[in-house]
């Protein structure tokens, strides 16, 4: 089975800061990918790369390739836009837009060309569904999404994301802004999702990556140190660090 | 998709129309500086800053005006300085948020948006006529600082807010007095912010002409005495170009103004820019 | 004196002038319904504001046509104003490079700062000729007006708008750039409408300046009392009529001037109050509930 993303010599700065150095890791498809390691080691700059959010920042410069199904995601002949369809993204402080809830899970299909009523709102409940959000809001649908608790609202911009039917999903340490409970909920949704879409997470919480994902890269000082299938590297880690960093002994 | 505009197509059109209307803007400033420098500058020399007036204007010199202008801006700044200041630090510091103060902001923000004219005619009837002040430099003065008084206000409380907590508290840890904290501590930090506020309230001062009209006068002379009538140079670039008394000389008084307002401009922002500086750390 | 007497002194002294701001207003608004209130009674409110004559050599005054005339060049400088000043505002907030930035932003001090005499001495030797030239009679016009007004409010409709445009989260901004949004689909459908509130207010603030202004609008209208057939025709404005006229109203009349300003004073403090109930609705808002 081909890989979904490969990122070969991936090398990232911003201004004069070197902040990822020679990146190389392979993505499997249809599968959960958990991008682990202490805070500033690059983990959230690395998935950003991967949807070119780091295009907004006038400091960002790269080097080395990032393949998505086998193209150059960084290529000229790219367009960011259509890249960002492909590659959805899920934030760490839940951001809905200050719009109905129906409008914020619309919104992407809008501006993506949809425009048949029926088809939008047949696709706003589907995707409400498939975040396990739709039977907690089918009954306030034009309710403000400020108004929802900081949980379903995480839910909701994961809805928002899937409507767009990305075909990657990457999630920028999604649970960390959440209480335990919302953080279980989000846990069995992508435990749901991995059928369909391509999931890379990025979290600091160790049980969390056992839990929901299958791979595992460990990212220290912007470096990837160790990756591999999740219960290996957590077991029988090869690399030294990696086995401080699991057993708690930094980070 | 059967749009008749691709968003990649309407993102270039619009970022096009984007840049059009900043750079259209720039040329805006541009023309109307640059139209009014190149035709006065040639008319300003030391004779046409430190000259008397001949016939109303038509010759000579404005040195009365830019005094008048002076003398009005400094009566409009003793009087809304204290005032500006003390209500700042009034609202940062002593007030909560409670209806008296929901009406005093509501307060000094109608009297930022009060039409100038209507500064004049309470100037006309108030000090003129009720105080009897008469056409001087102390009624122009006066209701000059009502409409300073707003601006410094709003950019003085600023600068007392953005001081941090910190600093009064480690004061009041001391066993320091609220008023010995305010002016020992606080003040002197928000002085840079104080003095930019006083500014602004200057060039609002300097700049106006309706507020001045029915209560300075329209004196040829220097004022001398606070209760000498006056004409500064917006009201005398006014007089000259209404009544038609001299075209070159209108020119050169409305490039002195522009230069005017051009340099209190360039102060206020190295000012600000020196203080946001000092205050990140250098 | 004690520090606690010194310390009960100054907080009173600062409470006198905290509610300065206060007492003045009051002052003018009493000071100017004073002078005007007895000619809107002698003349009859509905006379007054309806009145289509102003012609104090034989008593008759009505503010209608400079009501009109206020409205309309106000009017007319909004519809130059708006586009390009939200067009700058969006640039200057979302768009502009830094470099960029930093002409932009002492343009927009500079175009405050210049004095409205000045604005009106442009508008004399520039606008006027051309309008003279191009579209015949005596240049001094509605849209002469109009057009000195838009570009005075210019820099209060940007600043206030791109401050409201600033003040949207970042966060909305990524959302929808990740939902694969264009920058123009993503200021058009979040962040424009989030900044909505800031931007109305600006609006009102602007057209608060416009309805306001006297001497840029004195210099190029032409001023005379008219309802204008066309937007080249002259006109004369509520300010306009007070300035105009001080100088030498003596009884009645100058009580008149007085009531003009009554009615310019209320426009401005009804304007006032729509934009702080924008704010207030926006911060209600936003807390949840309803959209």
């Amino acid at each position: 089975m081909p890989y979904r993303l490969e990122v070969e010599n991936l090398n990232v700065y911003f201004g004069e800061s070197h902040i990822l150095k020679d990146i190389n890791i392979n993505i499997n498809n249809n599968m959960v990918t958990s991008l682990i390691g202490p805070s500033g080691c690059g983990k959230s700059t690395f998935i950003r790369t991967l949807n070119r959010m780091n295009d907004t920042i006038p400091t960002f410069k790269k080097d080395g390739t990032v393949l998505l199904d086998g193209k150059d995601i960084y290529d000229p002949n790219v367009d960011v836009v259509d890249l960002r369809k492909k590659v959805g993204m899920v934030f760490q402080k839940p951001n809905p837009f200050p719009k109905s809830i129906f409008d914020n899970v619309a919104y992407g299909l809008g501006i993506h060309g949809v425009n048949d009523k029926d088809i939008i709102s047949k696709k706003v409940e589907e995707s409400l569904k498939a975040a396990a959000l739709w039977d907690e809001v089918k009954d306030k649908l034009e309710m403000s999404a400020m108004g929802l608790s900081g949980g379903q609202q995480q839910r909701l911009c994961i809805a928002r994301t899937i409507a767009v039917e990305p075909e990657v999903i990457l999630m920028d340490e999604p649970c960390s802004a959440l209480d335990p409970i919302s953080t279980t909920k989000i846990e069995d949704l992508i435990h749901k999702l991995k059928n369909d879409y391509t999931i890379i997470i990025v979290t600091h919480n160790m049980q969390q990556a056992t839990r929901v994902s299958k791979c595992t890269a460990f990212f220290l000082h912007g470096e990837i140190v160790e990756s591999g299938l999740t219960d290996k590297l957590f077991m029988e880690p090869v690399d030294k660090r990696t086995e401080d960093y699991i057993t708690g002994r930094f980070g | 998709m059967n749009r008749i505009i691709s968003p990649k197509n309407s993102q270039k059109i619009m970022e096009t129309i984007f840049w059009a209307s900043g750079i259209f803007t720039v040329f805006l400033l541009i023309l109307v500086i640059g139209y009014i420098l190149v035709n006065g500058l040639p008319v300003i020399n030391l004779n046409f800053i430190f000259g008397q007036p001949i016939d109303n204007g038509a010759a000579g010199g404005i040195l009365p005006f830019i005094i008048s202008t002076i003398y009005v801006t400094f009566v409009a700044l003793v009087v809304a300085t204290p005032l500006g200041v003390g209500g700042a630090v009034y609202l940062a510091e002593y007030a909560g948020e409670n209806a008296l103060v929901k009406a005093i902001r509501f307060g000094s923000e109608i009297l930022a948006s009060i039409p100038s004219i209507v500064f004049g005619l309470f100037g006309f009837a108030f000090f003129v006529v009720y105080l009897d002040f008469g056409f001087s430099v102390l009624s122009g003065g006066l209701t000059l600082a009502l409409m300073a008084m707003p601006t410094i206000l709003r950019t003085a409380e600023v600068a007392i807010e953005s001081v941090p907590k910190s600093y009064s508290e480690g004061s009041m840890a001391l066993g320091a007095s609220k008023w010995q904290t305010i002016s020992q501590v606080i003040l002197p930090a928000a002085v840079p912010g104080i003095i930019t506020g006083v500014i602004l309230g200057m060039a609002r001062a300097v700049e106006e002409t309706a507020a001045i009209l029915y209560t300075v006068g329209a004196a040829i002379q220097a004022p001398v005495s606070i209760f000498d009538p006056g004409q500064p140079l917006p009201l005398h670039l006014y007089t000259l170009a209404t009544e038609g008394i001299s075209m070159p000389f209108a020119y050169g008084t409305a490039a002195v103004l522009v230069i005017l307002i051009l340099v209190i401009t360039i102060v206020t922002n190295t000012l600000v820019d020196r203080y946001t500086k000092k205050m990140m750390g250098r | 004196m004690t520090e606690k007497k010194e310390d009960k002194f100054v907080q009173w002294v600062l409470f006198a002038t905290g509610i300065s701001s206060i007492l003045i207003i009051i002052l003018i608004i009493a000071f100017i319904f004073r002078e005007g209130l007895p000619a809107i009674l002698q003349i009859g409110f509905f006379n007054f504001i309806f009145g289509m004559v102003w012609n104090p050599d034989n008593g008759i005054y009505g503010v209608f046509p400079m009501i009109v005339g206020t409205l309309l060049t106000t009017l007319i400088a909004l519809l130059f104003a708006v586009p390009l000043s939200l067009c700058c505002s969006i640039f200057l907030a979302e768009i502009a490079p830094p470099n960029m930035r930093k002409i932009l932003k002492p343009t927009i001090q500079g175009l405050a700062g210049i004095p409205s005499v000045v604005y009106g001495f442009f508008g004399l030797v520039i606008i006027v000729p051309f309008m003279r030239i191009h579209f015949g009679g005596s240049g001094f016009s509605v849209l002469s007006a109009s057009l000195i007004l838009t570009v005075m409010i210019l820099p209060t409709i940007i600043s206030i708008s791109e401050d409201a445009l600033r003040s949207v989260p970042y966060e909305y901004n990524e959302a929808s750039l990740a939902l694969g949004a264009t920058q123009w689909q993503t200021i058009k459908n979040v962040i424009f409408p989030a900044a909505l509130p800031g931007i109305i207010t600006a609006i009102i603030l602007g057209m608060g300046r416009a309805i306001g202004e006297t001497m840029a609008v004195i210099m190029v209208a032409g001023n005379v009392v008219q309802i204008p057939g066309s937007i080249f025709e002259p006109v004369r404005t509520l300010t306009s009529n007070i300035a105009l006229e001080m100088g030498y109203a003596t009884g009645i009349h100058y009580n008149a001037l007085f009531a003009t300003g009554i009615v310019l004073l209320t426009v401005i403090i009804i304007l006032l109050l729509i934009a702080n109930y924008i704010n207030y609705k926006k911060r209600v808002t936003i807390g949840g509930g309803y959209l």
